[in-house]
């Protein structure tokens, strides 16, 4: 076990590990839904140290890798029109559109720029009246929170000079989707911590009775991550299929009630494309009609935007964990983190990323 | 961009109508969205999520979280340039070759 001294407390880790071993009787298959838990299972080994037959397969909770190439190019027209001033966070801007990314819209001289908060961008609207402020405004329900306050200021402050690409995912609507398909081999999910910070748990037992899945809420650190995992196989191990919350520390069964008021406020539920896996229903927030002079996708014409994605990418059968990153057969030629061809090898929350960082020496060796 | 990073609230002031805090996060100051979490007071812990406390946390996991992510060089990330990361990710990626 040569990952264990890693552990922020190694003899912790030894005991989940072990406690995990002892429970697991057969082989079980489980979700992680979220893109910084996949970072954490490659970056730490997590996969590696579970009994032989326990599959983690990573699922398309990157909100990076998942916002649908239409949005992207439309997000790539805007930026490079005169008179904007595009802001986006960091990790959007080598997601491949389907020509170029943002970087190359910032060098070929477009105002593109990287925002911590989508308050930086409101203030950016507030400091030039004369030029047009666009945020990005991507996410899971953990994001959504913060985009829907910065526009609810911007209506309250008369800011109108400011307006927001919106393509918002929700969690809920996926799990379900993934149930359905009939190529479908998860038995258990371990539900993203952060998300139910903001949602609480209510939306899960629903999905878990109907889909008779464990939905074990999971945070981030290898330790959660291991204690996540093993409450989920005593699950699986003994029939039961319930929503455990394995991460109290950060989550409140009601999630953060102001949060969600503000959230319905601003959005409204419609369907969205997710990048490589296609149309979910209900799986996305859009502004609602009282904000919608503050859509971007409204103030710009963008709609007729023609997309091409590429045709080596299977970046949409490692979202649905049907292959992993080192399967698709352009992994570390065609595509690199350098030259990514899909978005699911630019974020470090990508399957594809996450396994070319930490694991090429490994598959290289394998080959 | 998907971290959620733990965080002290140092003093709290309101901003054109919402409430704003300084928080430190593990010598790192910045100034955060507080309207979701309204009652956290001063030298309380607060998970930060994209400029905004999205729920609190004790102390003791606060310090972990902290210490865990400044080791895996995830503040940086979180608190860099932007564009200097990305400019980074694109070059050092490369060189070894596969
Ligand atoms: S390795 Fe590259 S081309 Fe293959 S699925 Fe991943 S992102 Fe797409």
């Amino acid at each position: 076990m040569k990952y264990l001294d890693e552990f922020s407390d190694p003899a912790l880790a030894k005991r989940l590990v072990d406690e995990i071993h002892a429970a697991t009787t057969r082989p079980w298959a489980m979700m992680e839904v979220c893109g910084g838990q996949t970072h954490s299972i490659i970056r730490h080994g997590i996969d590696q140290l579970l009994p032989d037959g326990v599959e983690m397969i990573h699922g398309p909770g990157c909100p990076v890798c998942v916002t649908p190439l239409e949005v992207i190019d439309r997000a790539l027209a805007i930026a490079a029109r005169p008179g904007v001033v595009f802001c986006s966070f960091g990790d959007m801007l080598r997601v491949p559109g389907s020509g170029q990314d943002l970087f190359s819209v910032k060098s070929a001289g477009g105002d593109v720029r990287v925002v911590y908060s989508p308050l930086d961008a409101l203030k950016i609207a507030r400091d030039n009246p004369d030029k047009e402020v666009v945020f990005f405004g991507i996410g899971f329900e953990t994001t959504a929170p913060a985009n829907a306050m910065t526009v609810h200021q911007a209506r309250r402050l008369g800011v109108r000079n400011f307006s927001l690409l919106v393509s918002h995912v929700l969690v809920p609507p996926a799990i379900a989707a993934i149930m359905e398909s009939p190529t479908c081999r998860v038995q258990a999910f371990l539900a993203a911590g952060h998300v139910c910070s903001v949602m609480g748990t209510s939306e899960y037992p629903p999905l878990a009775e109907k889909y008779r899945v464990p939905v074990v809420v999971t945070g981030f650190e290898p330790l959660d991550i291991l204690e996540g995992v093993r409450r989920t196989i005593l699950q699986l191990e003994q029939g039961r299929h319930e929503v455990e919350n394995a991460y109290p520390r950060a989550v409140r069964d009601e999630g953060n009630l102001p949060a969600m008021e503000m959230l319905r406020d601003v959005f409204e539920v419609t369907d969205r494309t997710w990048r490589g896996i296609g149309v979910i229903p209900g799986s996305g927030w859009r502004l609602s009609e009282k904000y919608a002079e503050f859509d971007a996708e409204r103030r710009f014409d963008v709609a007729g935007i023609r997309t091409a994605e590429s045709s080596l990418c299977r970046s949409g059968d490692v979202l649905q964990g049907l292959i992993k990153p080192h399967e698709c057969a352009a992994f570390g030629k065609e595509c690199t983190p350098r030259n990514p061809l899909g978005a699911t090898m630019v974020s470090s929350e990508g399957a594809c990323a996450a396994y070319f960082t930490y694991r090429r020496l490994e598959l290289v060796d394998a080959k | 961009m998907c971290l959620a990073v733990p965080g002290r609230v140092l003093s709290t002031a309101e901003v054109d109508g919402a409430l704003m805090a300084q928080v430190d996060f593990g010598g790192v100051r910045k100034e955060v969205c507080l309207q979701y979490i309204p009652d956290a007071e001063i030298g309380e812990y607060v998970v930060v999520h994209v400029g905004f406390a999205i729920q609190r946390l004790d102390e003791e996991s606060a310090w972990r979280t902290l210490a865990n992510f400044e080791k895996l060089g995830l503040l940086e990330e979180e608190f860099g340039d932007g564009f200097e990361l990305a400019a980074r990710q694109r070059e050092s990626v490369e060189g070894t070759g596969l």
